[in-house]
């Protein structure tokens, strides 16, 4: 992020001018009687952060602002899904067993082959998901942004030593390490596949804050921030971090959808969230045998990863346009 | 402003540099940045250093900040005492205390010195609030506030909340300025404060660091290579060639008498106040490498007054008194230059 052309980019013409209007003042004395024609001038000057524009920038995103709510929309549903579901999701009503998803009835996805709603199954199945998902996401964030920040920050031996171990966690075989940790682990607890993707995940972007870190080391306001007598943590928590805040805001979305598949692809092989806790993965594991004649059942729960990762990549893209100054085309 | 200092009575200095030695190790080789500088700062008063870019004028002040980063950097000797206290033997955190709060810095570019996302109040106030865990973000709002106006913004209350890309270079210098007096330091280092700035504003920033000088007393050190502002505000002139201090006085007799001939052509290349016929005088060739300076006196290969004399090639000279009350040349000639009136002072006089 290049606060140059942050700031030919963003100033808008109204706001130089206004500093114009202020700035060719001589001796400070004169600038008093400068000041009460400033005041009566009628130009006040709304405060701007970079967050207005960004914020400008993602509104104009029709597509993101979209996903954004969709996205919304089933998250909540997932997080209060025992108010959301019409049914619970363990409730089994043999009578309507193999119920093909209907409009007229009270089961819009159908149900399974134990007659349990799958709509309700579905909402608790984001549930789990999406606690995972961002259970991972936070995770990842802090355990990639502290090590980038660290290594970018000290340099020389302590960034060879983190790097070091990150290119090894970076050549580690995902999934194989996964199916192995969850065999040894145990499987079953959403918390404990959140942790283990958590520390595959994190990788990427320490790398990415790493570098961030490197060049705004060698920023100005850093040094100045030191003249002005500032220690490591103050400058690396109040002047370098918000200075990422963009790339690690965007990774963090992204992970949050990476998360969601993989999450996906753990239950659907057996490792991940063990039953009855529904989980979408572990959904579409079950329907399959049976997708022959009951599409439904890995059809609903299919399209709804679909659906989700697909709002938080457009999400993730909206927001890294808006947090990028560089791109011009949106501002 | 000038100070009161005359010879006769003299106080401790504020700073001394003495035989301060700073290398860099770069791919190329080491680069002599600062070789035994040695100089005084006295309460109270403003110190000139001039010289062309690299000459060390910088490195030598961030050296006595603590803010040279090792490695590359290396202070190979030398010491700086503030106050009394060693500078080189102190710990970091005290130096940190010391860094913003007795010791401020005026950067040179205030378009890359302020941080971009944070609002520019914000930022002095927690300057103050860096060296004053006492004092609440309240008051330390409100103190930012008061900087903001000494300085010249107008509109501070407004202003404190906005952020860098909403000030002009001459509002964010001010800020800047607030910044460095924040905690009203006994010292402070001005780099290069008006470099990045248009003409017009520059003279308004000198304005406000006279008012700033006024505000908090304190010593400043004003590191330019612009005579012009060295005359306008200094009391004292340390001049720089290639890592070493070659010539050091009071701005009057420097500007009057200069004695080393890179002073004299410093002068020289000044555009007069006259309009005439003849054209600037600059100095012949370029500033040395500071990997492999010419040896004896880094400057002979440019210079007037050497004519290939041997001695100029083959010994380094030391700073002499010139004869004038604490004026010093390191010129093996500096005799030669007695007679030598700078053409600002035949101006002047008409």
């Amino acid at each position: 992020m290049s606060d140059h052309s942050l700031e030919t980019d963003l100033a808008p013409a109204g706001t130089v001018a206004v500093v114009g209007a202020s700035a060719p003042l001589g001796e400070i004395q004169t600038e008093e009687a400068q000041k009460s024609s400033f005041y009566e001038s009628g130009l006040e000057v709304e405060v701007r952060s970079q967050w207005t524009y960004a914020r400008r920038r993602f509104f104009r995103h029709r597509l993101a602002v979209a996903s954004l709510v969709v996205l919304t929309v089933i998250l909540l549903a997932g997080a209060f899904a025992s108010w959301v579901a019409p049914y619970p999701y363990d409730g089994i009503d043999l009578d309507a067993a193999g119920t093909a998803p209907t409009l007229s009835g009270g089961h819009i996805f159908g149900t399974d082959l134990l007659g349990r709603d799958y709509f309700s199954r579905v909402i608790y199945g984001i549930r789990t998901t999406e606690r995972v998902a961002f259970l991972v996401a936070i995770l990842a964030v802090v355990i990639g942004t502290g090590i980038g920040m660290v290594a970018g920050y000290y340099g020389r031996w302590v960034d060879n030593g983190l790097m070091r171990i990150t290119d090894l966690v970076l050549t580690l075989p995902g999934l194989a390490v996964l199916l192995t940790a969850a065999a040894f682990l145990g499987k079953g607890s959403p918390y404990r596949v959140a942790v283990i993707l958590a520390l595959l995940f994190w990788t990427t972007l320490a790398r990415l804050v790493r570098g961030q870190f490197l060049s705004l080391r060698e920023k100005e306001y850093v040094d100045a921030a030191k003249a002005a007598g500032a220690g490591d943590l103050r400058i690396m928590f109040r002047h370098m971090l918000p200075n990422s805040l963009g790339p690690i805001i965007v990774f963090g979305t992204l992970i949050l959808g990476i998360a969601i598949l993989t999450e996906a692809a753990l239950s659907f092989l057996g490792f991940g969230i063990q039953p009855p806790t529904p989980a979408l993965g572990k959904l579409i594991a079950d329907g399959q045998d049976v997708s022959q004649s009951m599409w439904w059942l890995v059809l609903c729960p299919g399209l709804t990863i679909v659906l989700i990762v697909l709002c938080v990549n457009f999400v993730g893209d909206g927001l890294r346009d808006a947090l990028d100054p560089t791109q011009r085309i949106r501002a | 402003m000038r100070s009161t200092r005359r010879s006769g009575f003299v106080p401790d200095p504020l700073l001394s540099i003495r035989d301060l030695t700073v290398d860099f190790a770069t791919e190329d080789g080491v680069v002599h940045a600062v070789q035994g500088v040695t100089y005084d700062v006295y309460p109270g008063e403003t110190l000139g250093i001039v010289g062309e870019s690299g000459s060390g004028k910088s490195v030598s002040m961030l050296a006595v900040l603590g803010l040279i980063p090792q490695p590359p950097g290396k202070i190979v000797r030398g010491d700086a005492s503030f106050k009394g206290r060693n500078l080189m033997q102190m710990p970091n955190d005290e130096l940190r205390q010391l860094r913003g709060g007795e010791m401020a810095m005026i950067f040179q570019d205030p378009m890359t010195s302020l941080n971009p996302v944070l609002a520019v109040g914000f930022q002095i106030s927690e300057a103050i609030i860096a060296h004053n865990s006492d004092v609440g973000a309240e008051k330390a709002r409100e103190r930012g506030i008061e900087l903001l106006d000494l300085v010249g913004v107008p509109n501070p209350d407004q202003r404190y909340d906005q952020f860098p890309h909403e000030f002009s270079g001459g509002m964010r210098q001010r800020a800047m300025i607030a910044m460095a007096i924040a905690n009203s330091p006994s010292m402070l280092i001005a780099d290069e404060p008006t470099t990045a700035l248009d003409v017009t504003i520059q003279a308004q920033i000198i304005e406000v660091l006279k008012a700033a000088q006024r505000e908090t007393q304190a010593a400043t050190i004003l590191i330019t290579h612009d005579l012009g502002l060295v005359a306008e505000l200094a009391d004292r002139v340390v001049v720089m060639y290639a890592g070493r201090v070659v010539e050091s006085g009071d701005v009057y007799t420097i500007f009057a008498n200069p004695r080393h001939p890179y002073t004299v052509g410093l002068m020289e290349s000044l555009p007069g106040l006259t309009v005439g016929d003849e054209s600037l005088q600059p100095i012949p060739g370029q500033p040395p490498s500071l990997i492999s300076l010419p040896p004896g006196c880094a400057f002979h290969p440019r210079c007037s007054l050497s004519n290939g004399r041997p001695r100029c090639r083959t010994e380094v000279p030391e700073l002499h008194e010139t004869g004038h009350p604490e004026h010093w040349s390191a010129c093996h000639f500096l005799a030669e230059l007695e007679g030598y009136k700078s053409k600002l002072v035949t101006e002047a006089i008409g």
